[in-house]
């Protein structure tokens, strides 16, 4: 009984997410439609491209993107960075102790 | 490990100087040209990677050690919180630019994106370096 009840849950939820997507009831945050073709204009690859060196003053565009506008993003994959060599120190020294 | 030829230090310390050279202009115009802190970083811990090839751990252990290296890594970590904060402080948003933005394309500009970027450089080199040498400790037994 819980079984066929929780299966019947699941299957509803899917149900239901799949008709919201589908309908457009649900607006999917304002992201700009990217076509490639007549349409490009519209993207945020290309809205990044032309405002970049204004807002971030940076002559690269790459740069603006790694720190301006994802610095999130880059302080993440620094702090991977950190935990790999905090492993990898921790992970040799543990084998030196062994011998 | 004592080290190799003759041959081979002549050309890792006529090269060491250069390849330094080359990776720090990759960090420092990483606002400017392709590049950044990621791969100048790997170039400057490569050239004393080089070094420590040709001339054994000891005589480079005594100008990069464990833990200079340990301590430089932390460094640059917290430089790049640092400069987050200042944003913060400033009251606009964590990592914002506070800094005046230049000319475009000088090598002083963009704000705080070369100060972010030399943090990374100092935490990859430093970081290279220190997995290099934890690798070499784990078999020799010893760390100063």
């Amino acid at each position: 009984m819980q079984r066929v009840l929780a299966l019947g849950m699941v299957l509803a939820i899917g149900a239901l997410l799949v008709f919201t997507v589908s309908t457009n009831l649900l607006p999917f945050g304002s992201f700009p439609m990217r076509k490639i073709g007549e349409n490009f204009e519209n993207s945020i690859g290309q809205h990044i491209l032309e405002n970049a060196p204004q807002q971030t003053g940076a002559a690269n565009v790459v740069t603006s993107v790694v720190w301006g506008y994802r610095g999130y993003d880059t302080l993440g994959e620094v702090t991977v960075l950190f935990a790999a060599v905090v492993g990898v120190v921790t992970i040799f020294r543990t084998f030196r102790r062994r011998e | 490990m004592a080290g190799m030829t003759v041959i081979v230090r002549t050309i890792a310390r006529l090269l060491f100087p250069f390849t330094f050279l080359f990776g720090v202009y990759i960090v420092l115009h990483g606002h400017l040209t392709p590049g950044g802190g990621f791969p100048g970083g790997v170039i400057i811990a490569s050239s004393v990677i080089m070094l420590l090839l040709a001339y054994g751990i000891e005589r480079t252990q005594k100008r990069v050690g464990f833990l200079q290296a340990e301590v430089l890594e932390s460094v640059g970590g917290l430089a790049i919180a640092v400069l987050g904060l200042f944003g913060l402080l400033l009251g606009i948003a964590f990592l914002q630019n506070v800094f005046p933005l230049g000319e475009l394309g000088q090598l002083f500009s963009a704000g705080n994106l070369p100060l972010l970027y030399l943090g990374v450089g100092i935490k990859v080199t430093a970081g290279i370096i220190l997995i290099f040498y934890a690798m070499l400790f784990a078999f020799r037994g010893e760390e100063k």
